[in-house]
């Protein structure tokens, strides 16, 4: 028996949600193999190999991208050898190539697992967060996606775990990455941040939404964003807070101008503390919130970005 | 060209879901149900490539009971061609639909596969992908803009951290994101012709697919229900909340 995890790295720089998927794969108490392919899996390799937890770190470094297609056949090549589990984060990466993996295995899938019962038995949340299911796995291996907010992320410990290289011919497959525009940014990662700093609709405008951003930077924490405020073009797509979009639970969620429709209630309502500053003392929001303050925008954001 | 959109019976999803008293499951009995979100915006992409000249042909598929003729028929009014309906017994699990949905790949061959990237009843995100491994064809999830070019389908996807644009070549299998498009309502006319259009029932059983039970559900809880906190008066209340009460500044 043992885990394997599929991380994710960006250039050689491992991905914050890595870490609570290692602290899940730790409930599981069996050895851990974490596994990195693409350009700059050797370099993120060493920052893998030192969480704790973690017992053998493989990497496949690649000069290409590596399609969904055939990380998938690599992956289930190394978990298909014994019953275990295999492990990735429930991002969009990790969305779209463990379902693939799953079908090659001819095993179910559970996805965005949010607690660990037993080695098979597992709960997610199901409906928009609105029912919490139970689910016992009956295969062989266990094919899961952790909601990486719903674990605390694993230390960073010493010494670091070896690393084993693969070397591994990847297939040549139909589909080619053309472009990739990734945001540059030096804030948390929203899905990991102890702060979350959230504007909606209710800002008005994309220039306005620098108002939510600088007070995230005085936190220093991530920025969120409510469908209406992407769909409005106030803020980028991955910034996207709700059912559809990430699910984050920091210490301190705060939400901007947002109403609180139950799509985004889905993605934050886990926070620890949730502040609501809307002008509309009825929204939703506020049923939530452990602290509302009714208050104009314009001139609360502000003074909170001076008070803090 | 063809195109084969796969589509889910769901929840209305304006209707919030209560679990039942014995703690079994959620309670659907006498609940609305509807075309899923994200299948709806699959379907309108498929028109679209219609309309643009792109696609000849646009079939709806789903797997289930006879009750999914309901939400074929709203696809049909949007601008589908046809209707298939794979009926299969037991658990409606995400490889079980997948292996049904391979058959009808198989038998209708088409150059593009649409899906919704979730549905908003069970969550899983993994219908797509499945069949995509399955009848081993490339993929693409979360698109928010599709084009065609040369034989490769050009998909922008919403990523982790931004965007990227994937070239896959035909035929492949996407996956519908909520910014890909915003479908149309069925227009009265349309909803009568529908009723007329062609809806072809298939026995799973018949089509030989072998279901297996992968899971198996334990219970369905409430999820932790927050109460409203306090009102403060000002921004200082609030900062001083936070630094004393609540302890996270």
């Amino acid at each position: 028996m043992a885990t394997l995890i599929l991380a994710e790295q960006h250039q050689g720089q491992l991905k914050a949600g890595t870490a609570n998927v290692v602290m899940a794969a730790r409930e599981l108490a069996q050895p851990i193999e974490l596994l990195l392919i693409g350009p700059g899996a050797a370099a993120a390799a060493e920052q893998a190999a030192a969480l704790v937890g973690v017992d053998r770190v493989l990497v496949v470094e690649t000069a290409a991208p590596c399609a969904p297609e055939s990380q998938a056949e690599l992956i289930a090549g190394l978990a298909g050898r014994q019953p275990g589990q295999l492990l990735a984060e429930a991002s969009v990466q990790g969305r779209s190539v463990l379902p693939r993996v799953a079908a090659l295995l001819d095993v179910g899938m559970i996805a965005e697992v949010i607690g660990i019962d037993s080695p098979t038995v597992f709960r997610r949340p199901i409906y928009a967060g609105n029912a919490i299911a139970r689910i016992e796995s009956l295969d062989e291996v266990q094919v899961l996606t952790i909601r990486a907010s719903a674990f605390a992320p694993a230390e960073q410990g010493e010494p670091p775990c070896p690393i084993v290289r693969l070397e591994q011919a990847l297939l040549p497959t139909a589909s080619r990455v053309v472009s990739e525009v990734l945001s540059t940014s030096a804030r948390p990662e929203l899905g990991s941040a102890r702060v979350v700093v959230s504007g909606g609709r209710g800002l008005g405008s994309r220039e306005n939404f620098a108002l939510v951003e600088r007070v995230a930077d005085r936190l220093g924490g991530a920025v969120g964003a409510s469908r209406a405020a992407v769909d409005a073009g106030f803020a980028g797509n991955d910034l996207q807070v709700g059912q559809t979009g990430k699910h984050v639970a920091p210490d301190l969620y705060v939400a901007v101008g947002i109403s609180g429709a139950i799509q985004h209630l889905a993605g934050m309502s886990g926070s620890k503390i949730i502040v609501a500053i809307n002008q509309d003392a009825e929204a939703p929001i506020t049923q939530v919130a452990d602290y509302t303050l009714v208050a104009d925008l314009f001139q609360a954001l502000p003074d909170l970005e001076r008070a803090l | 060209m063809k195109v084969l959109v796969a589509v889910k019976r769901a929840i209305d999803p304006n209707i919030k879901v209560r679990v039942k008293t014995d703690g079994s499951d959620v309670e659907l009995a006498g609940v609305k149900m509807a075309l899923n979100p994200f299948c709806e915006i699959a379907v309108e992409e498929a028109i679209r490539l219609k309309e643009r000249g792109i696609a000849q042909e646009v079939v709806v598929v789903t797997v289930g009971g006879s009750a999914a003729q309901e939400q074929l028929r709203v696809a049909l009014a949007l601008g589908a061609d046809r209707a298939l309906l794979v009926e299969l017994p037991g658990p409606l699990e995400p490889l079980n639909v997948a292996k049904a949905l391979t058959r009808v790949v198989e038998r209708e061959r088409p150059d593009l596969v649409l899906f919704g990237k979730q549905a908003i009843d069970q969550e899983n995100s993994q219908t797509g992908q499945m069949l995509a491994q399955l009848a081993g064809l490339p993929q693409a999830t979360c698109a928010s803009a599709l084009s065609h070019a040369a034989g490769e389908w050009i998909v922008e996807r919403e990523i982790d951290g931004g965007r990227q644009t994937v070239a896959l070549r035909s035929p492949a299998v996407v996956t519908c994101d909520l910014r890909l498009n915003e479908p149309r309502y069925a227009s009265l006319p349309a909803i009568m012709k529908a009723k007329k259009k062609p809806l072809e029932m298939l026995d799973g059983t018949a089509l030989g697919i072998a279901t297996k039970t992968h899971t198996r559900l334990l219970g369905v809880q409430p999820p932790i229900q927050r109460s409203a906190g306090i009102r403060v008066q000002s921004v200082d209340e609030l900062v001083s909340h936070l630094k004393q009460r609540a302890g996270v500044l």
